[in-house]
């Protein structure tokens, strides 16, 4: 139900977005999955479970949302135009903070079906580098999992970790920890 | 005998592929930053080297810094022997025992061919006169310095009696320090730091070197396609494998004891999962099902039990669980809310791992018999412990203020020694395994 609804979002909003995003670094295209990797029986299972889920409980996206957030991605208030979320130390809760910028991604995938991203898991340094992967890969799925709930299809979906690997912030304070620990929505 | 602090500096040249006549400038350090009481006073006399070529390599300074770096000996300063004998007719006991020589080498460097040596050498135990080994060994100029390490090896267990470990190697990950435009590089090195060459290099991030058994393959994560992705490298031709790949995280690879099996994390049916690579048949079998997080896998020595990281009680702790399956059970306890990335001791009868508090985290060993544990480090960010294939020492990565580096601390705490970069940091060390 919630994905008819969202069919509605003029056209033009949806190029005018695009274009907003081919300013972004991300014009790299779009991360298609090497044949032979993706396309093993495994996959299916997982995508129906979550495709189960979101029927269930698609309808809260529909109640916050507001189809004028989409209108304006160039708007730098536009929750679209956020990419990033942060989680807090030792979590992978999303952050009610976050809530609102989820909901207007999963609206744009689930009006785009032919449109596809990626999220990057990230951990602070602090504790072993592979434990840590694992952290980053966990903060990706739980994004992941809020999106498909609100309409959005698990195939559009593609998460990966980094883990400690990739800071953004090269400090061993908190504050650098804090940035660090982050999800990455790339289109 | 206090242990002076030494400071050696010295070239690392590291093998670059796209520059031909490349020179990595590095400078690599070693520095004993905590000496021990009761390190044993050992004279090594410098060899003779007689040969019609000049010496390429200090063999008997190689020794004396192998056997210095161990903390267990306190090699007398060359400039301070009283006598340099070049014989066991020569050696004058009394005079050794007059300055508390307990051991004394002697050795030689002879040139036999044009590029062929053979160096000579002898332990002596000055307290009873008795000869407590000699050996000789045949070897080119190329390989002098692997000889030296070799001959630290042989004096290490003719006085101690526990094989040393100075011949061996360890593999290690270096990145270029901007954040931006990093450099990601394979490498690796003799123990004491020196014949560094990089055999993989990258603009994505690698990580968890792991040894064969036979030290000729390294298994690695790199994520050069942007996700992790496990391969294994023939160090000698370079040729590697991709083999684990796609949906998910693919890393913490392990070779089995017999080198015939991988041990991995894999979380393409959900979460990470300890999975179980058979390198011949290419079957894999999933380990571990629980719906936490199980990663970092080691095997035990006899190839049983596999020892993993899990959050499966709420923070990351230690599980042990049998190869063919069954209920891991935990081995950490008692010990805070966070244990992980486990190094298993040769002998199987300690572990070392990361031990986080609220003030930092450390490596400590965990006696598997009793439980009891022993933090052996004091900065904050120590991590990726590995033990040396004779238990002494485990090698891990740490944080100074001028970055990250390698350390290494004995296996009871007592000596410590740092490794650096002074350009980049060094990350991720797995000692290798003895040299065949």
């Amino acid at each position: 139900m919630t994905v008819t609804r969202f069919r509605w979002v003029p056209v033009a909003m949806v190029v005018l977005f695009l274009a907003a995003c081919g300013g972004s670094k991300s014009t790299k295209p779009i991360d298609t999955p090497r044949a032979g990797i993706e396309d093993r029986g495994i996959s299916t299972d997982e995508m129906s479970e979550i495709d189960a889920g979101a029927n269930s409980q698609g309808l809260g996206g529909e109640d916050t949302y507001s189809a004028t957030v989409l209108g304006n991605p160039d708007d730098p208030n536009s929750p679209l135009s956020v990419r990033v979320i942060y989680f807090d130390l030792d979590s992978s809760n999303v952050r009610s903070d976050f809530s609102a910028t989820i909901e207007a991604h999963a609206a744009y995938l689930a009006a785009n079906s032919d449109v596809s991203i990626r999220l990057e898991g990230h951990a602070d340094e602090r504790g072993s580098r592979e434990y840590n992967l694992a952290l980053g890969e966990r903060r990706a799925l739980a994004v992941r999992k809020r999106l498909v709930l609100l309409g959005a299809s698990a195939a559009q979906v593609r998460a990966v970790s980094y883990g400690e690997e990739r800071p953004v912030s090269g400090g061993s304070d908190e504050n650098s920890y804090a940035l660090n620990r982050r999800v990455e929505i790339t289109y | 005998m206090r242990l002076r602090n030494v400071r050696w500096t010295f070239l690392l040249a590291a093998f670059c592929v796209s520059c031909v006549q490349a020179q990595n400038r590095d400078l690599l350090e070693i520095r004993i930053t905590q000496g021990i009481e009761g390190a044993l006073p050992i004279a090594i006399v410098p060899f003779d080297w007689r040969a019609d070529v000049r010496p390429t390599v200090d063999v008997s300074a190689i020794i004396t810094g192998d056997l210095r770096s161990s903390g267990r000996f306190a090699p007398m300063p060359a400039a301070d022997l009283p006598a340099r004998p070049g014989s066991f007719a020569e050696v004058n006991f009394k005079d050794w025992r007059l300055y508390g020589i307990d051991n004394l080498v002697i050795g030689e460097v002879k040139q036999i061919a044009e590029d062929r040596f053979s160096v000579e050498f002898r332990v002596i135990d000055v307290i009873s006169t008795k000869q407590l080994a000699g050996f000789r060994i045949p070897t080119n100029a190329a390989n002098l310095r692997l000889t030296a390490h070799h001959i630290s090896d042989l004096i290490y267990e003719a006085v101690l009696k526990v094989k040393g470990a100075f011949a061996t190697r360890i593999a290690y990950v270096t990145v270029s320090k901007p954040l931006k435009n990093r450099l990601y590089q394979l490498q690796i090195a003799d123990s004491d730091g020196y014949n560094a060459r990089t055999i993989l290099e990258s603009k994505e991030p690698l990580l968890s070197p792991s040894w064969s058994p036979s030290g000729d393959r390294l298994a690695y994560v790199s994520f050069e396609e942007q996700n992790s992705a496990i391969y294994v490298q023939n160090i000698r031709t370079g040729k590697r494998e991709k083999i684990a790949f796609g949906r998910g995280i693919n890393s913490s690879p392990a070779f089995s004891p017999d080198g015939r099996r991988l041990a991995m994390t894999r979380s393409r049916e959900g979460n990470p999962d300890i999975y179980i690579l058979d390198l011949t048949t290419r079957k894999q079998r999933r380990l571990t099902t629980h719906g936490a997080i199980d990663t970092e896998a080691q095997w035990t020595k006899d190839g049983r039990d596999i020892v993993f990281t899990s959050d499966r009680g709420g923070g990351p702790q230690i599980y042990r669980v049998a190869v063919e399956g069954g209920r891991p059970k935990r081995l950490t306890f008692n010990m805070g809310d966070y244990n992980s990335r486990a190094s298993l001791s040769a002998d199987g009868k300690s572990m070392a791992v990361v031990h986080g508090t609220n003030t930092g985290y450390r490596i400590a060993v965990v006696d598997l018999d009793s439980g009891n544990f022993n933090v052996l480090t004091s900065a904050r960010l120590d991590e990726s412990p590995s033990f040396a294939p004779n238990g002494a020492m485990i090698i891990y990565a740490t944080m100074s203020k001028n970055g990250a580096e390698l350390a290494a601390v004995s296996a009871d705490g007592r000596v410590r020694q740092r490794l650096a970069l002074q350009t980049g940091e060094v990350r991720e060390p797995a000692w290798g395994p003895f040299r065949k």
